[in-house]
């Protein structure tokens, strides 16, 4: 415990407490840093400019979060249902990207997107001559990258519950007279939510500070707040306000994972307490 | 009582998985009201017949009559027909009350009915008490309970329970058996128990059908399949029985050592042919009368006391097992025995089953 410890303070606690630092000086006039107390730092992340950015991190990190969550449900589930020798195997074929680079994985879709890439090569196959679509370098690009890349850890999150749900749960509601919909939406449902609610938070939350993917896919047109931390460090050569922007990151990171910590802790909580009782 | 009347007609029900038969042209009828055991050994099929009452299993071939209607295709949560999981398979995100409910909130009924209907079953099934608690909260037997009001509260025509008493301690299972039975009674619903307890089935039930293979044996009362078994695997799969082997003849068994063993034979065994006498224990005397038609001498390997009566294990020359004797602590006081001792063994012919072996 305690060397563990050490390395954690070593390399994640005293880079984070040096960059929390950083946010409370001002810049020098010639870049660099003056080292006078100030709080404009966190003033300026208010200021309606980046709050926008981070409202529209937020926007595309949730609707990112959103596509990936129906579709590794679906996939997670499809795989749970399977026949239990094949699992493993389409498990393994949903972690595969991740045997790959992410910038490499994030380059084939510019390769696939690009204005005479792939698709539009597809669609002029299947007849199509008019203007390729712009698809690289938009919004709906980013979260397709953004998708892609997270969508393991939610087949992941999604498949452990759904595995272990005792089929006879299902069984019985039809039994007692419902619809394969409504057993859906009463019995399995309810009993996968804390794997949704995992998996979401893993996407929501690597999806929001992301900076590769819309630098990439969005071609700089469409700034989230990783992009804005990263020009702050090295383009703008500002500091303490990319400090201020990345400490006031963290903090969102952290609400949305204490506040899943909470929820999970609350489930556990009740179980325990059932089991005490009982 | 009126003439008992026929719910549901299982009409030459076959099952396949792939190339294994699970269920092998069965046919059955089950009366209205009545208690019935569906008995075997794992992997008879029993439980395969059940999932197709159930509408959880298509069959291959025949036809599911419920009230002269054809259910086969119809989907489970379409037939009137409710199933009690052997996991109990209850809701764990609901409390006692909502596992009850949800069935009646499918029919779609006024919340009014549903709660007056929902007091009545746990009333019935003493559950009154932890219908705010959560599954896990309950011990076994209150699950148990739980699993059968939530099927019950649906007024089923037939109600089918795959091995309930499985999952409960010797002690709660033989109250559970006496506790089914009265629920059954009380509230009116035929009742079909898969079990592969040879015991459970002679308790509960007012007929049974044991099965092998796929395939029916015997359909009958407990006590017509316990008197006379319709072969050697029921005779020997239902209670105790002793078996010598021989081969037929024309008033009983010639056993391997030349004694004979009176008994009606069955048409069908040819003299000659290899054949099995059977017993019950306690059918067997110990120093019977000197007209008894059986009659064996033997040494006593093994006495075990059980209150009511004495279990003797008593090697003779008619077959390689020890025969099994009970005898009634009564009789056990007048004269008794103990290991080592020799003794004389005798039974009627009229207490004799013959089957082909």
């Amino acid at each position: 415990m305690a060397p563990a410890l050490a390395w954690l303070t070593a390399l994640m606690m005293v880079p984070c407490a040096l960059v929390l630092a950083l946010a409370f000086f001002r810049r020098g006039i010639y870049g660099g840093i003056e080292y006078t107390f100030t709080l404009e730092n966190f003033g300026l992340v208010l200021d309606p400019l980046y709050a926008g950015i981070f409202l529209n991190s937020a926007r595309i990190a949730g609707t990112a979060t959103l596509i990936a969550v129906v579709i590794g449900y679906a996939a997670a589930y499809a795989i749970a249902a399977a026949p239990r020798r094949w699992q493993p195997v389409f498990l393994f074929f949903a972690v595969l990207p991740f045997w790959s680079n992410y910038l490499i994985r994030t380059y084939a879709w510019i390769v696939l997107l690009n204005r005479e890439g792939l698709i539009t090569q597809l669609l002029r196959w299947f007849g199509y001559t008019g203007e390729p679509p712009s698809m690289l370098y938009t919004e709906g690009a980013v979260i397709a990258g953004l998708v892609y890349n997270y969508l393991p850890f939610v087949i992941l999150a999604c498949y452990a519950p759904l595995s272990r749900l005792n089929p006879e749960l299902a069984e019985a509601s039809r039994d007692l007279g419902a619809s394969a919909m409504t057993t859906f939406r009463r019995v399995i449902l309810p009993l996968t939510v804390p794997g949704i609610a995992a998996g979401a938070v893993f996407v929501f939350v690597l999806s929001i500070g992301n900076f590769v993917t819309p630098a990439l896919l969005g071609g700089g047109r469409f700034q989230m707040i990783g992009n804005l931390v990263y020009d702050q460090f090295l383009t703008a050569n500002d500091w303490p306000f990319g400090a201020a922007l990345a400490m006031a990151l963290i903090a969102i990171m952290l609400l949305v994972l204490m506040a899943q910590a909470l929820a999970a802790d609350r489930a556990a909580g009740r179980i325990a307490e059932a089991k005490a009782d009982g | 009582m009126s003439e008992p009347r026929t719910l549901l007609a299982i009409d030459k029900v076959s099952k396949n998985f792939g190339r294994v038969t699970a269920v092998d042209g069965i046919s059955l009828d089950i009366r209205e009201n009545e208690f019935f055991a569906l008995l075997g050994p794992s992997g008879c099929g029993k439980t395969t017949l059940l999932r197709m009452l159930a509408g959880f299993e298509t069959p291959n071939g025949g036809r599911i009559l419920l009230d002269g209607r054809d259910i086969a295709k119809i989907p489970p949560n379409k037939r009137p027909v409710n199933l009690m999981f052997q996991s109990y398979a209850l809701f764990p995100h609901m409390s006692v009350r909502a596992n009850v409910s949800y069935g009646l909130e499918m029919e779609r009924l006024p919340a009014n009915e549903i709660r007056s209907r929902v007091d009545a079953i746990l009333a019935t099934t003493e559950l009154v008490a932890f219908a705010d608690r959560k599954p896990e909260q309950l011990s076994g037997g209150q699950k148990q309970r739980v699993a059968l009001a939530r099927a019950l509260v649906k007024r089923p025509r037939l109600l089918l329970l795959d091995e309930p008493l499985g999952a409960l301690d010797k002690k709660l299972r033989g109250a559970m058996q006496l506790e089914l039975k009265r629920l059954q009674h009380e509230v009116g619903i035929t009742f079909v128990i898969v079990t592969h307890d040879q015991e459970e089935s002679l308790v509960m039930a007012d007929r049974m059908a044991v099965l092998r293979d796929g395939k029916l044996l015997q359909c009958d009362t407990p006590h017509a399949v316990y008197e006379r078994p319709a072969d050697r695997f029921v005779a020997d799969f239902i209670g105790v029985m002793n078996f010598v082997p021989g081969k037929a003849a024309a008033d009983g068994v010639l056993a391997a050592n030349g004694a004979r063993i009176s008994g009606t034979v069955p048409a069908i065994l040819s003299p000659g042919a290899a054949a099995v006498a059977s017993v019950r224990p306690e059918r067997i005397r110990l120093f019977p009368p000197p007209e008894t038609a059986n009659r064996v001498a033997g040494i006593v390997e093994a006495l075990a006391y059980h209150g009511l009566d004495l279990q003797l294990h008593v090697r003779t020359a008619l077959s390689q097992k020890p025969f099994l004797v009970r005898v009634t602590a009564d009789a056990a006081d007048r004269r008794p025995v103990t290991s080592g001792d020799a003794v004389e063994l005798g039974w009627d012919a009229a207490d004799v089953r013959i089957f082909a072996d």
